[in-house]
């Protein structure tokens, strides 16, 4: 596999962390060196090998749909940085039309 | 400084030798006396527990016996920080499945471990709340990512806790404090309430002074549980079956590839220990192969950090955790809280997670990962067709010094290659320690076990513990 530079400033837009310059240096040259390793996995042979999404196989994991008792209005936003009215507050994220 | 396991504390409750009331404000002297040396716990609850301790029933089988739990573990009106600052202020509205069974046996919850933030690392170190000492060898990391929990057993802080292991964060900071760590077979513990860090390999386990309290823990905390689709409806049964018995015959493999030259002369030393006890006891040692040892580092991290970066992505400063303040707009409000809240290997290990899940690299990093993770699957099928068990080390060396020469990630993340696989196929795994000369540290070992054979597993390891001791 060609090795690939990872774009740290570009993945982390899309992982959506605010990451310094210094951060974004430093983890471009720390990742390289990772995915520098992980590039052996080339070697192996895969061809007609499934891939392995989970240790075990487990089939119809769904319980009786029957109403249980769940977290209180009260409860659910006790951890909130921000909370009004039973409510999440958020920033607004609808423009206003001109 | 605390001693004793959980049976001969169970035995000094029931004969009344000490109440449990006066056994949790014994373990809060401990505390207070050296957490502040070695850093064990985050935080912890004495209030509560004395509470929990009043009305202890000491019918149950863990009838008041306080259990240290690592903090990313869901206690109810208790803090759970993941060791993260994002999670500052949290306070769990809930128990994890865990606590629920740990209190139904009447154990009580007590106490926060310290912990590698978010359990991402191999020593303790990237914790938001300061590092960890070892307590069996002071200057030395106590390893990772269950640093506190085991710190905290080894310092005499707690007769037992729990952990979480992804990729050996259970067993190997076991054996770098010089006690036994195990994790059980995916899917034998509910991860509901265990913050979720990779959730294909995460599992909970014990960390204990010996292989019974493993046992004993293990009696409280298996089962199935509906709010966890992967946990197993396997049939549980008492984990303390086979401990005490024979192991006469057990076929034992000892993979080839697992003999390194780059493993430290203490860590083959232990190995050799191990092997030599283990044929006195009538076992029968088998060298066996396991071909595709050499590739779990490379797709454990990629599988491990894509599904962490999708797990922490519910870290928004929304709901709950840090929120940045004076943010513009809600994408500023999401990267800054963020920015702010993970430190910096959390945020490393999400940035390679978000690469190789990103279009145009998902095929070549995690799906290829994903079908090397088949390869070494079969590998351990392959040998269990053989062999009963397979013995090994747990860590290429013993704990490095807690301000030692810095280590590239790479270089961190590779020391994993000998516990990472039990989480890949899935395998229960024990830590077993092994003695070392007065002044050295400690060294364990470690036995794999085939897919639920957890009974089996522990009789193994109980014969190999009463041999070496």
């Amino acid at each position: 596999m060609e090795q690939p530079q990872i774009d740290v400033a570009y993945i982390a837009k899309l992982a959506k962390l605010d990451l310094t310059v210094e951060e974004t240096e430093r983890f471009s040259a720390d990742l390289n060196q990772v995915l520098g390793y992980v590039a052996q996995l080339e070697q192996w042979d895969t061809t007609d090998v499934p891939p392995m999404y989970h240790p075990l196989p487990v089939f119809d994991a769904v319980r009786e749909d029957v109403p249980g008792t769940s977290l209180s209005n009260e409860a659910a936003v006790a951890n909130a940085p921000a909370a009004e009215d039973g409510q999440f507050r958020v920033p607004k994220v609808v423009e206003s039309a001109h | 400084m605390l001693n004793g396991s959980i049976s001969y504390w169970r035995n000094q409750l029931t004969t009344g030798a000490i109440t449990p009331t006066e056994l949790v404000e014994e373990i809060s002297r401990s505390i207070e006396a050296h957490n502040p040396a070695v850093n064990a716990y985050i935080s912890w609850d004495k209030e509560s527990a004395l509470a929990a301790a009043a009305k202890a029933d000491l019918s149950l089988p863990l009838g008041g016996i306080p259990i240290a739990i690592k903090d990313n573990i869901c206690i109810q009106g208790a803090p759970t920080r993941c060791a993260s600052r994002i999670l500052d202020n949290f306070r769990s509205p809930y128990d994890a499945t865990a606590i629920t069974r740990l209190r139904a046996a009447g154990a009580i919850p007590f106490g926060r471990a310290n912990m590698d933030e978010f359990a991402m690392g191999s020593f303790g170190k990237n914790s938001a709340y300061g590092a960890t000492d070892n307590p069996a060898a002071p200057g030395h990391v106590p390893g990772g990512s269950s640093s506190g929990s085991a710190a905290a057993v080894a310092g005499g802080m707690a007769i037992a806790a729990l952990g979480s292991d992804t990729g050996g964060s259970i067993r190997q900071p076991a054996s770098h404090c010089g006690i036994v760590g195990m994790k059980p077979t995916y899917g034998r513990v509910s991860r509901y309430g265990l913050v979720a860090f990779a959730s294909s390999l995460d599992q909970i386990g014990p960390l204990t002074q010996n292989v019974e309290d493993a046992a004993l823990l293990l009696n409280a905390l298996c089962g199935h549980d509906e709010k966890d689709s992967t946990s197993s409806t396997e049939p549980t049964t008492d984990f303390t079956a086979g401990l005490g018995q024979s192991i006469k015959g057990a076929r034992i493999g000892l993979p080839k590839e697992y003999l390194s030259e780059g493993n430290d002369p203490a860590v083959t030393a232990a190995l050799q220990t191990a092997v030599q006890k283990l044929t006195e006891l009538g076992a029968e040692i088998v060298e066996i192969s396991l071909p595709h040892a050499e590739a779990v580092v490379a797709a454990y991290y990629i599988i491990a950090c894509a599904e962490a970066s999708s797990n922490l992505s519910r870290f928004d400063g929304i709901r709950y955790g840090h929120r940045a303040e004076g943010t513009n707009g809600l994408d500023d409000l999401y990267s800054r809280s963020r920015a702010e809240g993970f430190g910096p290997e959390v945020k490393r290990r999400i940035i390679l997670g978000t690469y190789v899940l990103s279009s145009g690299f998902y095929d070549a990093y995690y799906a290829k990962a994903q079908k090397v993770r088949a390869l070494v699957a079969q590998d351990f099928a392959a040998a269990f067709e053989q062999v009963d068990f397979i013995l090994g080390p747990v860590a290429p060396t013993p704990a490095p010094a807690l301000e030692g020469a810095d280590m590239t990630p790479l270089q961190i993340y590779l020391a994993d290659i000998y516990t990472i696989p039990a989480n890949l196929a899935g395998l229960p795994g024990i830590s077993v320690p092994c003695p070392q000369a007065e002044g050295a540290r400690p060294v364990g070992v470690q036995l794999l076990g085939r897919h639920f054979a957890e009974v089996d597993l522990l009789r193994v390891a109980s014969a190999l513990e009463g041999a070496l001791s």
